[in-house]
Formats: structure tokens, C-alpha cells, sequence
């Protein structure tokens, strides 16, 4: 179980990027692979995964099928593994861990501090990699995980800028993947509680945030009202793109002023930041959206594979390619060249 | 994926489906259904609870739409007359409703459901948990309702299968609309 690191291009000189795609089901799994992904993200059909989900993820038998097929068309395969365990229920996440191995994966996705040090203690030839909701967010805290548990690549949280994420590579050893397209968390994720104050359902515990069991939408006149629980997030008018529940996106109002207060309901898309984030040393790029259709894996895994093909051999990187597929039909380069409120 | 407009049926399609007697058709729903469950057992496997739901498929600019109960025990599917208002009148836990077009765009895997919602040319009304459910079990079986509906004509199957393989690409350059499982392969 041993991920190579990214070669490099003879042509270019560049260090080539890992284009690590999702999967939330086998054919969505195929479809990136055929698209082009370098390597695959996926989960289990159980709260071990962040992406809990109704009708998504893997049983264990689809998981190997789905690694054989991954490896025989050269692509690795990351299994996600990124819940928080609840007490005295560990053995189901340990279980998920050696399923894992079993099926021949090439590094775990860990956030949980207890279970990195059982993955590191019991599965010490799995490559270990450490979740976004572990908020990892400065060179201190990535040091303390490579140093104490052999973490190999950090996935950095959604909130740093690229000169911020080009000073952590100069003072840590080890690799960083980061978020180059879909859903936007602007939260510490792992840490962030909102969804599970509104609906009871925790998104670091049980792998959902803002769950479809308690969305809501509704048409009341010629609006749109979307709820999530006992509470209504946004109202859109006829015209307006609709977007998902989620209390980080949702339409606040505070003494005069009403609207999105932490982000707007909008989605990532930094392929014209490639160039800048391979030159601030970043090993993987990472596309959101294990949730979505199959659809939406090939086209945005096809057009993220040009988009870095390109660059790397010397061509300008197309824009605007994929924001029919974003949330509010809109894209962001969110913190990557975020001007605060 | 594009920022173009969606395809649309020839009106045509929804005036000769208006006028098709309930009764046959229906019949043809429960023999497609069953065998759609005998190929795919996983497309109702991966529903879970899901699958005692009942979904209204709505295509908004067709005469009728189809209350779907995928039990894997005993799959149902039939059809439901609009109202004069254009409302179906029929109990549902989830109604998911669009463009024929885009209905049979997502089955197929050529567009995406979330993107469609987004963009407000489907509605989802009720059970989200539900709709989300289907979403991905049908994404996930891959299904080309051509084959389905060649499987479902028993003996004719491959006598109907090579016609409507004929005749899909004609018909797709025509309307636009994917009438054939978008790229990919099946298990």
C-alpha cells in the first residue's frame, strides 16, 4: 500500500499535480476514472464517512471491485474515513479500516486523532492521509500529525489563501492536497456545529450535514422556501438559482441588514489557480461532490484533467468551464483570493 | 453539460401520449417495472427504506405522469392523469417534476440532477431524504431505458432493441434530448 509521489514532466520542468476525484457510488467511480482522475475518493455505506448519505457509497464488495478496477486503468484510491467515532462504538470504524486494507486501498482518508493513532499502531504499512476535518490549518498543528502519526498528506482546510498555503509547504514535510472545485466549506470543518443544532444530526459524528431527512422546499407563490428542520435558510424568488439548505449559506437578517452573512450559496472553482498553486507547492488537487450524479464526475474531472494538462504543457487554462454544475449556478475562488467582510 | 437551453420534446410526443388508453399502457408500466427490477436488483437494494416511498414522476408537459413504488418485493408503476389545472391529483411522498426532456436526460446520465435543480428546470417537492435516494440509485444502475424497454418486450427483445437502436440517433439529433445511456458502461 504505498502511493508514489507526482512525477515530473520532462516537457515543462512542472511537478505534475494528482487529480483526486469523488465517487460516491461504483458507476460514479468509473466514470471519474474513465474521465481521467488520477486517484479516487470514496467511502463506506456507514457513518465512517463523511458523506453518509441516502443511496450513496460503498458496500465492501463494490469497494474491491471498484480498487481492481481503479488499478487495472492505473488510478490509486482513497477511502474515506472521517468521522469522528462515537464512545464505545470504535469497532465499527476500526472494522472500516481493515475492510479497507483488504480491498487493496492506497491511504485512508483519517480526521479522528484516536483513530489515526490505531490506524498508525495496528495498520502501520497504510499510507495515511489527514482529512480536511481535521482542520489542520497552520504549519504547528501538520507538523504535530506527520511527526506523531506519520501523516503523509494533509488535506487543507477551505479558508487559506495562496500565499498562506505556499508558507505551511515551506515549513512542514509532507504533501498538501487542496479543494479545487465544488461545494465551499468556509467553516473549521470537524469542528463546525450548525447543521447538528438545527438538526440534531451531526456531520462530524454521523457523516451528515444539513441531511435531506430534514430539507425541506416549498413553493409558496411564486418563491422558492427551502428549510432545514424547523427552520427556513433561504426564500428565493422565480428566476433565482435555488440552493441547499445549509446554515453557512443561508439568508440571515441582523438589525438592518438581511443576507448570506458567512458565504454566499455559491461553489469553488479555482482552475485558473492552478498555475499558482502548483508553484506554492501543492501535491494534489481535490474536486467536491461525492454527492453528485455521475454527470457532473465526468464533466468536471474531464475538464479539471485539461485544465491541468494544459498547464502542463504550456497551454492557457479555459474559464468559466463547469459553472452550470455550482450551486447558485455560480463560482468562487473563495479564500484562495478571498477579500474578508 | 452546457449553458444552453434544455432540449424539449416535439409536442407532438405529448399529444400521442395524451391520447393512449390508460389501461394498455399500464400493463406495459407493471411488465417494465418488473423487469427492471430483475436487472437491476440493486437500483431497489441501494433505496433501503427508501423504497416503501411513493414518487410522483411528474413531466410537466406531458398529459400524465407516473407514481412509482419501487418495493423490491413488488415494484409498481402506473400512470396518473392531469387534472384540467394541471395538477395530478394523487397521493405521493415526494413529487420530482420537470421537462420530460430532463427527466429522461438525468436517468440517462447526461445531466445532473443537482445542477437541474439548481438551475430551477426541475422541482422536488416532500421527501427530499427520498428523492435523493432515487437520484442515486438510478444514476448509479446505469440504466438506458432503451434496453429496458426492448428487455421488457420478452421474445421481441432483440427485434425492438435493433430498431430503437436504429432510430435513437436520428431522434436525439433531432430533439437534443439523450435518449440513450450517456457514455460510461454497465457493470
Amino acid at each position: 500500500m504505498n502511493v508514489p509521489l507526482p512525477s515530473t514532466t520532462a516537457k515543462s520542468g512542472l511537478v505534475r499535480p494528482e487529480l483526486v476525484c469523488p465517487a460516491g457510488t461504483p458507476a460514479a467511480f468509473r466514470t471519474a476514472v474513465e474521465a481521467g482522475a488520477d486517484a479516487i475518493y470514496c467511502g463506506f455505506r456507514n457513518e465512517t464517512n463523511a458523506r453518509n448519505f441516502p443511496g450513496l457509497n460503498f458496500d465492501r464488495t463494490e469497494l474491491t471491485q471498484s480498487i481492481r478496477f481503479a488499478h487495472d486503468h492505473g488510478a490509486k484510491v482513497l477511502v474515506a474515513i472521517n468521522t469522528f467515532p462515537r464512545a464505545g462504538a470504535t469497532e465499527i470504524w476500526h472494522r472500516a479500516v481493515a475492510e479497507a486494507e483488504d480491498a487493496g486501498a492506497d491511504a485512508l482518508i483519517l480526521a479522528d486523532l484516536g483513530l489515526v493513532a490505531h490506524v498508525a499502531a495496528k495498520h502501520p504499512n497504510v499510507r495515511r492521509h489527514l482529512s480536511v476535518q481535521a482542520a489542520a490549518a497552520n504549519a504547528d498543528a501538520i507538523r504535530f500529525w506527520v511527526e506523531t502519526f506519520g501523516i503523509r498528506r494533509v488535506v487543507l482546510p477551505r479558508v487559506l489563501s495562496v500565499p498562506e498555503i505556499k508558507a505551511i509547504n515551506a515549513e512542514i514535510d509532507c504533501e498538501t492536497e487542496v479543494f479545487v472545485f465544488g461545494g465551499l466549506c468556509v467553516m473549521a470543518e470537524g469542528r463546525c456545529s450548525l447543521s447538528s443544532h438545527a438538526t440534531g444530526k451531526s456531520p462530524n459524528m454521523q457523516g451528515v450535514c444539513s441531511p435531506p431527512s430534514h430539507v425541506v422546499y416549498k413553493e409558496e407563490g411564486t418563491d422558492l422556501v427551502a428549510k432545514l428542520g424547523a427552520f427556513t435558510i433561504d426564500r428565493t424568488p422565480k428566476g433565482v438559482p435555488a440552493p441547499y439548505p445549509t446554515l453557512c449559506k443561508g439568508r440571515f437578517r441582523a438589525g438592518d441588514y438581511s443576507g448570506h452573512v458567512f458565504e454566499d450559496p455559491v461553489s469553488l472553482d479555482a482552475a485558473q489557480l492552478i498555475p499558482p498553486l502548483i508553484e506554492a507547492g501543492v501535491t494534489a488537487f481535490k474536486i467536491e461532490g461525492r454527492q453528485r450524479s455521475r454527470a457532473y464526475t465526468h464533466a468536471v474531472v474531464a475538464a479539471f484533467r485539461k485544465a491541468v494538462d494544459d498547464h502542463m504543457a504550456g497551454r492557457p487554462i479555459a474559464a468559466d468551464m463547469t459553472r452550470s454544475l455550482a450551486e447558485g449556478q455560480t463560482t468562487t475562488a473563495g479564500a484562495y483570493k478571498k477579500t474578508w467582510r | 453539460m452546457t449553458d444552453t437551453p434544455l432540449p424539449r420534446f416535439p409536442r407532438l410526443v405529448d399529444r400521442v401520449l395524451g391520447v393512449l388508453p390508460t389501461m394498455p399502457l399500464d400493463l406495459v408500466l407493471r411488465r417494465f417495472v418488473t423487469s427492471l427490477a430483475d436487472r437491476h436488483p440493486s437500483l431497489f437494494s441501494r433505496l433501503g427504506d427508501q423504497a416503501e416511498k411513493r414518487f410522483l414522476i411528474d413531466p410537466t408537459d406531458v398529459a400524465f405522469g407516473f407514481l412509482l413504488r419501487p418495493d423490491p418485493a413488488m415494484p409498481r408503476l402506473e400512470t396518473v392523469k392531469r387534472g384540467g389545472d394541471g395538477v395530478i391529483d394523487a397521493s405521493w411522498d415526494a413529487r420530482i417534476a420537470g421537462p420530460l426532456a430532463a427527466l429522461v436526460g438525468m436517468v440517462h446520465g447526461a445531466l445532473d440532477g443537482d445542477a437541474l435543480f439548481f438551475s430551477r428546470d426541475i422541482v422536488i417537492e416532500g421527501d427530499t431524504e427520498a428523492v435523493l435516494a432515487l437520484r442515486n440509485a438510478v444514476d448509479d444502475a446505469e440504466i438506458d431505458l432503451l434496453d429496458e424497454i426492448a428487455a421488457a418486450t420478452g421474445p421481441a427483445e432483440r427485434f425492438v432493441a435493433e430498431a430503437m437502436r436504429r432510430a435513437a440517433p436520428f431522434a436525439e439529433r433531432l430533439t437534443g434530448v439523450a435518449l440513450a445511456r450517456a457514455g460510461g458502461h454497465q457493470p
